[in-house]
């Protein structure tokens, strides 16, 4: 540090850029700021192990309480209260306050990711054995009984039953839902009002009331029989309300700036909403329809009451009985037979899958929202030719 | 010289496209509008015919014309009940953990689970519930039963808890279980909401909270929970209104049993979908308007709880620009 002191005598007085000194010890890093201090670390970890020895000591030695979950409840509970003393110890009742709430919010938290992550991997554990098959892919289940082994049947006739229904609902939901929200957003009105309304007050309807009402009407009333065409209004029924309504959402965000740049700039309505507002909506619009369909694949009781579940391939939704994968699996986990339970939870986690795909999509898409995309630029310069 | 007239009235394409957007209006308008004119045109003889004994009997013997749908709308709000009083402060404490406490680094992952969650077909949850869920549930009936008896709804008839063996069936298939399968249904939805809502809170108010020297829970209380209250009881309601509609999970879940019964924990409830689910194929055309009937009073009850949720939640303070 010496050579940084100028000496008054000698030098005039200046400017010292002090040197990089070699010797020095390295300096300190600063410690983060809002993260815990080592010794709130140690008193956060050391208070949870105390709680664990606590917890062993309670349900192994002193009280007569077996088994894992016991364990796990003694020891939160008791990590909690040991959490608590500590913060006693360093502060006041608002310190441990604070402690406690935050256990019980982590707590609660990891609980939450144990449940979903089970039964995800409960069903994955239970349905991987049939999936090991290539003709669970490529057969359908006719002839093979409930007891029959894994090496027949399939469900493609569910895949295909479930693919061929949803195209069909959504054929009549796509259009009706998205050019609903148009309406609705770029039209508006008195009228406009009473629609939004309405559907707001359709996306209550339980889909178990939607299948009734396509049985009574269409099977029913028409006296047409069970169909993969009748699942497929039941679907539609109960996916254009959740459709229009989450569709409207998305337009409703679209910036009100763009919308009168647009028409300032000369172009009509029309030309406004199909080269401004949808293009800049699809995104969202695509995440809505495909959370939609996420829903719509998987919705058991509207199909359970119009389809009938075939136990063949049938390709023509008007063809008589048509099987799903969620009318599968609940038919087949109904005959009791262990084999055909687990072969209802193969097909249930082919559903997973094929719902964590859609569901991936929906995210991908929903993500790439920033920029001008160049389909976009070019469509409105096409349109402007 | 007057002023040139201006119109608002929409010409060439223009006119196309406002008129075929009223189309497309006007149809969802009929068909959605349609289910319910439809389920009330039909409800209206069963209404009719049995008046208030509708909802006061409990039996639903069509060959007997008794019919009445107290014990399934019983059967109903248990369940939903049970569904909520585990959704509830998991999906507040989940809120909460993903605004408030999460890691940077893992909250977007944690919103994805839950979106994910919710996307998550009822019959795997039905799975779960029934193949996972059911035995250890029927434990803990039996620890609640043997412990809480005394409390009438931790009743369970017909089974003495302290019997050296227990008897198991009279503790499966019951409310409770279905109740657990439906809160992992409802509780994603509910916590969307809140998170929502949560995340919605003004940063100022929030480092205005710390910076007074709060704990991160003295700033939850003082600024996030009255903030998101709206949110809070919103997404709760919405929740209860899919627990109410939850068919499938509920089917695979219980055995039906056509009686007003508080004792959540015996086996045995029925629900108005499970009603509808089981009683459709058999049932004549008297039947059916009666089923229907069933589904119109579940429908007007979730209609009005989801009117109630989304107007609580445009009401609260959260979502206004607040600076």
């Amino acid at each position: 540090m010496s050579t940084l002191t100028p000496d008054p005598v000698t030098t005039t007085p200046a400017t010292h850029l002090p040197t990089y000194d070699e010797d020095a010890a390295p300096a300190v890093p600063r410690s983060a700021l809002g993260k815990p201090t080592p010794d709130q670390r140690f008193a956060r970890i050391g208070s949870w192990v105390g709680g664990l020895g606590l917890a062993w000591l309670v349900t192994q030695r002193l009280l007569p309480l077996d088994g894992l979950p016991w364990f796990l409840i003694a020891w939160f509970v008791l990590g909690t209260a040991v959490t608590a003393v500590t913060a006693a110890m360093t502060g006041g009742l608002v310190e441990v306050k604070d402690q406690v709430a935050e256990s019980v919010i982590t707590g609660a938290a990891l609980v939450v990711v144990t449940a979903v992550l089970s039964a995800v991997v409960f069903v994955a554990l239970r349905g991987w054995r049939p999936l090991t098959n290539l003709n669970f892919f490529t057969d359908d289940m006719s002839g093979v009984g409930p007891k029959d082994g894994f090496e027949t049947g399939g469900i493609l006739h569910a895949i295909l039953g479930s693919g061929i229904e949803l195209g069909i609902a959504l054929a009549i939901t796509l259009p009706l839902g998205i050019g609903t929200a148009v309406f609705m957003t770029e039209v508006g009105g008195r009228f406009a009002r009473i629609v939004r309304t309405v559907v707001e007050a359709m996306t209550a309807l339980p889909s178990i009331v939607a299948g009734l009402f396509i049985y009574t009407v269409f099977i029913v009333a028409l006296g047409q029989p069970r169909s993969g065409l009748a699942a497929s209004l039941a679907i539609a029924v109960m996916m254009l309300p959740i459709i229009a309504r989450a569709a409207d959402v998305v337009l409703r965000v679209v910036p009100g700036g763009l919308r009168e740049a647009s028409l300032a700039l000369g172009a009509s309505r029309w030309r406004t909403v199909w080269h401004v507002v949808l293009p800049t909506a699809r995104p969202g619009l695509a995440t809505a329809v495909i959370l939609g369909v996420a829903r719509g694949v998987g919705e058991t009781s509207p199909v359970l009451l119009t389809s009938g579940a075939a136990g063949f391939l049938v390709a023509d939704p008007t063809d008589g009985a048509m099987n799903s994968l969620p009318l599968f699996i609940y038919s087949t986990v109904r005959s009791g037979e262990p084999n055909a339970i687990t072969r209802a939870f193969g097909a249930a986690t082919v559903l997973l899958v094929l719902v964590l795909v859609l569901f991936v999509t929906a995210r991908l898409l929903a993500r790439q929202r920033t920029g001008p995309s160049r389909f976009r630029s070019s469509r409105i310069r096409k349109g402007r030719q | 010289m007057r002023p040139r007239k201006l119109s608002r009235r929409a010409t060439g394409a223009d006119a196309v496209f406002a008129h075929g957007a009223r189309a497309v209006g006007a149809s969802v308008l009929v068909i959605t509008g349609g289910v319910g004119v439809f389920l009330a045109w039909q409800a209206y003889p069963t209404l009719q015919r049995y008046g208030w004994s509708f909802f006061t009997e409990s039996a639903w013997e069509p060959d007997q014309d008794v019919i009445g749908i107290a014990a399934v709308l019983v059967g109903t709000i248990s369940v939903a009940l049970v569904a909520m009083f585990f959704a509830f402060p998991t999906s507040v404490l989940m809120a909460l953990y993903i605004s408030e406490y999460a890691p940077a680094r893992i909250k977007s992952t944690l919103v994805s689970l839950i979106d994910l969650m919710a996307a998550v077909p009822s019959i795997v949850y039905g799975l779960w519930g029934f193949f996972l869920i059911m035995p250890h549930a029927a434990e803990l009936a039996l620890w609640l039963h043997k412990h809480l008896g005394w409390i009438p709804i931790f009743d369970v008839r017909g089974t003495d808890p302290d019997a050296a063996t227990w008897d198991t069936t009279r503790y499966v298939a019951s409310a409770f279980c279905a109740g657990i399968a439906v809160a992992m249904m409802v509780m994603p939805m509910a916590c969307a909401v809140m998170r929502q809502v949560f995340s919605q809170t003004p940063p100022g108010e929030k480092e205005a909270a710390l910076a007074l020297g709060a704990t991160r829970w003295g700033m939850i209380t003082a600024v996030v929970l009255p903030f998101g209250r709206g949110g809070i009881i919103g997404g709760t309601m919405l929740g209860l209104g899919r627990a109410l509609g939850e068919t499938i999970a509920v089917v695979l879940i219980i055995s039906p049993a056509f009686e007003i019964k508080p004792n959540i924990l015996e086996v045995g409830t029925s629900t108005v979908s499970a009603l509808i689910a089981g009683r459709f194929g058999e049932a004549s055309p008297a039947q059916l308007s009666a089923l229907l009937a069933a589904g119109f009073v579940l429908f007007m009850i979730t209609l009005v709880i989801n009117t109630l949720a989304a107007v609580i939640v445009n009401r609260s303070r959260s979502g206004e620009g607040v600076d």
